[in-house]
């Protein structure tokens, strides 16, 4: 017991010396001069104040940064506003709180900073004055940053008037980031539901062929163009089971072959497995279209499409094949890389991508094709993905 | 005992698997009518599915094999096998079908969202399935070894071959409908001889089974001994034929073994006479047919001990088996899901009913299975036993034929999802080639512990298989699934301290020879100790640890509890669309 206890201690000492030497030697060789320590702990401080601010004024965040920017200023008491309301007080003295908004509505309307004398009546109270800056993003003034003081001197002034500049800079970066995840949300939903006008037309005058003929036929077709589109244009989830895109996909094909008759022959073979599979919306119905078009492109004889579902395991396997021209791989590529325009392949490289995002890079679509020899699709499909199964 | 009938019967069914798997039962339409507008598989293709999937060896030849040697004891087997669906349906089935998790790893991330939680129920699930994928190959072997003389190893590695090579091949497509034919065939399989034996049973005068003191020979038996045996003779009993007794060569001559021990060794062949009391295999205890015909009396240590772990295990342990859960996920919502339950609880029932009748007719038919210890071997024995010529011949095809299917479609299940876990969580090896090394690991494994394990009773080692699934991954599920309070840290403390010493247990009993010591049975049966060990480690541990309640435990609640047609879900597939 003796020898252990002796152990323990020798290592416990040993290890703090150690520490402490390994401390200092790195202090001494990285900040040797003071300009370097101040430029360090300045920056340090600002750094650490950035990520609340790139979230925005919100009280949970803002609460955050004013810490560090307190520090930043070494004064006794810091606020930040935005539009309407404090929404951060950091350090002494909150009793001034309620008074900040009225000096911040002189600086919403001049847009210039400016210094203010609050005299208190608190014996102890360390506030005297108030400097307050705005926080102008994009030429329009969303907040302010006030510091408050036992006087309001003209380093505090500029001081201020600097910090608050970076501040209103980061906020302009959180705008940045949020108007970016609105563009990429905006161009999923816009590319997910295209229907081509010419589908859209060749479907009603096929209905309209019909309608004297074969009245009964015509309404059926009439009733799957409705579902078809509805399932196409709704617009809240961006996923749905495989039974419910491969239902679409029936409906379209259905219209499909009103068109093209006899000429259009589908295959459709599903293990009953994966119906329940969550998959993106509308990653299919695109690649039956496009093989339509495809397989069924300046030909006379009839063009046959594939579909296949299979169970692979852990994941789902969905193969659309046609034998129709086939596409220059080339091109493709190109428009999988996103280069092209959509002249190769309707959304192909928007449900590759779609898919990719979701799923992680080794789940983008495979594409078989050659000009002439017909183009396969293979699309794979995890049956469990923890960003959306999960809860 | 070999046929050739049953060579083809055993041959018909692994091709026919093969064939099935290969050609799929491959329903294609041209236009595009069937799935797409029924959408789903109905639960009673999904509980058929099940019922193939889920009655393996154990159910097919071990149950009767138990009943046979230890009598109605052994009864709580096929009750356990089917009162742990009802568990599974009353607590767990339709939370665990909304959760969208289509592996038990998966249901560990989704609720805990950890990928250590998910680590180590990846691991049981695997050990899990090594363990239950054993007996199946083992009682392959038995069974080849019964019908054809065929060495032990013989069945095990057709088994394991035929199945690697359909899972790889991808084979498996149609893998509900291949199942649910499965289930059937076995029900037919295992049905259609018992009517035909009771009958014949009734013509011999309905004999009744406790009337001898002991089993008696029906008639001059001829007996061969493919191992050194050591049996214990309660009667003196007079027998010819040739082998080694105790040391002693006896070439063609007459011998009478007295009352006690006596060795025989490997090759023996002996006659033995109608009306002889049946000597037992040593291993056994030595039952009176009254003592076997009464509850807690075939000589177990704590036999009430033994029953209760036993309920334990098996009420418990079958939502934890991976090849289970799987099939849920089938099942378009949690009603469905429930429904289908309900269907399996009544497929597992009726086909439940058969095996204790093979294993009470053995007393009066083959009595001398519980010499040579191939006990298992029943169910295959008595149809030509019982019944002369083509048509016992005939008979006994089929029960091989079933036996096979049995054995071929629980390994199938179970490859196809252990390939499943050990190419997302061991090897992390995605797309086919992944999943095709996974098969062939998943497959090899037990092929290999089958060299080792010391042949227990099939029934008894899945019943190993079940104490772990009930002390590791119930508790997951079923505090998982009904508690706001267990943490991750919780959630994998429960798991190792109920499934490292059930999974220990398990491997003792399996790879080291029985012995006689008191703790014997704790070992062999560790349900009873190391389910409420797992249980209450999770939930103490858990009551410790509050800080890791993982984040969003209240929505991950609403999502497992709240029927899917509230729309509450916002995040997952909404079956019920704009329609309404």
């Amino acid at each position: 017991m003796q020898d252990f206890l002796t152990a323990a201690a020798i290592l416990i000492v040993g290890g703090a010396a150690v520490l402490v030497l390994w401390r200092g030697t790195r202090n001494k060789q990285s900040l040797s001069t003071e300009a370097q320590r101040v430029t360090y702990e300045t920056l340090h401080t600002a750094w650490s104040a950035a990520p609340p601010l790139r979230a925005g004024l919100v009280p949970d965040a803002a609460k955050k940064s004013a810490r560090h920017l307190r520090t930043l200023l070494d004064t006794p008491a810091l606020a930040l506003t935005d539009e309407t309301e404090v929404v951060a007080w950091e350090g002494v003295s909150e009793h001034h709180a309620a008074e900040a908004m009225t000096q911040a509505e002189d600086v919403f309307l001049t847009g210039r900073t400016q210094a203010f004398d609050i005299g208190c009546t608190e014996p102890n109270c360390p506030i005297n004055c108030a400097v307050v800056a705005p926080l102008t993003v994009e030429g329009r003034v969303v907040g302010t940053l006030a510091a408050y003081s036992r006087e309001a001197s003209a380093g505090l002034v500029r001081a201020t008037n600097q910090v608050a500049r970076w501040a209103a800079g980061q906020l302009e970066l959180a705008e940045l980031d949020r108007s970016r995840t609105r563009l990429v949300e905006a161009e999923v939903r816009a590319l997910r539901a295209q229907i081509s006008p010419h589908f859209i037309y060749n479907s009603l005058s096929a209905i309209a062929s019909y309608v004297r003929t074969n009245p009964e036929r015509a309404r059926t077709l009439l009733l799957d163009f409705a579902d078809f589109t509805r399932y196409s244009f709704r617009r809240h989830g961006d996923f749905t089971t495989l039974a419910e895109e491969l239902r679409s996909i029936d409906q379209y094909l259905a219209l499909e072959r009103a068109r093209f008759g006899e000429r259009l022959k589908v295959t459709l073979q599903v293990a009953p497995e994966v119906l329940p599979v969550t998959v993106p919306f509308l990653c299919l119905q695109p690649l039956v279209e496009n093989a339509v078009r495809h397989g069924m492109e300046g030909k006379v004889e009839p063009g046959h499409i594939q579909i296949y579902a299979n169970d692979g395991g852990a994941e789902a396997q969905i193969t659309i094949e046609d034998d129709g021209i086939g596409m220059d791989p080339d091109k493709l590529r190109r428009t999988l890389a996103g280069q092209v325009d959509e002249s190769a392949g309707i959304g192909l490289g928007n449900i590759d991508e779609r898919l990719r995002r979701v799923y992680g890079d080794e789940y983008g679509l495979v594409v078989e094709t050659a000009c002439g020899l017909g183009t396969k699709i293979t699309v794979r499909v995890p049956k469990y993905h923890a960003g959306i199964n999960g809860m | 005992m070999t046929s050739g009938y049953a060579i083809v019967a055993v041959l018909v069914v692994a091709l026919g698997t093969i064939l099935v798997g290969t050609y799929g039962l491959r329903v294609s339409r041209t236009t595009s009518d069937f799935y797409v507008a029924s959408r789903t598989v109905s639960p009673w293709w999904n509980a058929s599915a099940i019922g193939g999937e889920y009655l393996s060896a154990a159910s097919f030849v071990g149950i009767a094999g138990l009943i046979f040697a230890y009598g109605p004891d052994m009864l709580w087997f096929p009750v356990g096998y089917t009162a742990g669906y009802l568990v599974l349906l009353t607590m767990v089935a339709a939370p665990l079908r909304r959760s969208g998790a289509y592996t038990l790893p998966d249901f560990a991330e989704a609720r805990f969202r950890s990928r250590v939680v998910r680590a180590v129920a990846s691991i049981l699930a695997l050990a899990i399935g090594w363990l239950y994928l054993l007996p199946q190959l083992e009682g392959a072997g038995l069974t080849l070894n019964t019908v054809t003389g065929a060495p032990d190893w013989v069945g095990a590695l057709i088994v394991t071959l035929v199945v690697t090579v359909n899972v790889m091949s991808g084979g498996m497509r149609s893998i509900t409908f291949v199942q649910a034919f499965q289930y059937w065939l076995k029900l037919t399989a295992i049905t259609v001889p018992i009517v035909f034996l009771i009958v014949v049973w009734q013509v011999h005068g309905a004999e009744s089974m406790t009337k001898p003191e002991f089993p008696t020979f029906r008639q001059d038996t001829k007996v061969a001994f493919s191992h050194q045996t050591t049996i214990h003779a309660e009667q003196s009993i007079f027998i010819k034929g040739s082998g080694e007794i105790d040391g002693l060569r006896i070439e063609d001559a007459g011998l009478v073994l007295t009352n006690g021990y006596h060795r025989i060794g490997q090759g023996s062949e002996f006659t033995f006479p109608q009306g002889g009391a049946v000597p037992h295999v040593s291993t056994m205890d030595h039952n009176t047919n009254a003592t076997w015909a009464l509850p807690e009396s075939s000589g177990q240590k704590f036999p009430l001990y033994g029953v209760y772990s036993l309920i334990i295990a098996t009420f418990l342990g079958t939502m934890g088996l991976p090849h289970v859960i799987v099939r849920f996920y089938t099942n378009p919502n949690g009603t469905a899901a429930r429904r289908t339950t309900l269907i399996v609880l009544g497929l597992l029932s009726v086909f439940y009913l058969m095996p204790p009748l093979y294993g009470a007719l053995g007393r009066l038919y083959t009595p001398e299975l519980l010499m040579t210890g191939q006990t298992d071997a029943v169910v295959l024995v008595l149809p030509t036993r019982m019944i002369d010529g083509i048509g016992g011949q005939l008979l006994g095809a089929l029960v091989a034929g079933g036996a096979f299917a049995a054995f071929l479609s629980t390994s199938s299940g179970l490859v196809v999802s252990l390939a499943g876990v050990l190419s997302q969580d061991v090897l992390r090896l995605g797309g086919v080639r992944g999943f095709r090394i996974s098969t062939v690991l998943a497959g090899v494994v037990p092929l290999a512990m089958t060299f080792v394990s010391t042949g227990m009773p099939v029934a008894d080692m899945v019943g190993l298989a079940f104490a772990v699934a009930a002390s590791s991954l119930c508790p997951l599920l079923m505090l998982g699934i009904w508690s706001t309070r267990i943490t991750t840290v919780g959630a994998i403390a429960g798991m190792l301290a109920g499934g490292v010493p059930a999974l220990t247990a398990g491997l003792v009993t399996m790879f080291s020879d029985a012995d006689d010591s008191w703790y014997e049975v704790l070992l062999s049966r560790p349900a009873a100790w190391t389910v409420p060990l797992g249980f209450a480690v999770m939930y103490v541990v858990s009551l410790l640890t509050p800080r890791h309640v993982p984040p969003g435990v209240q929505r991950a609640m609403v999502k497992l509890h709240a029927p899917e047609n509230l729309g509450l879900d916002g995040s997952g597939p909404s079956s019920a669309d704009e329609r309404s």
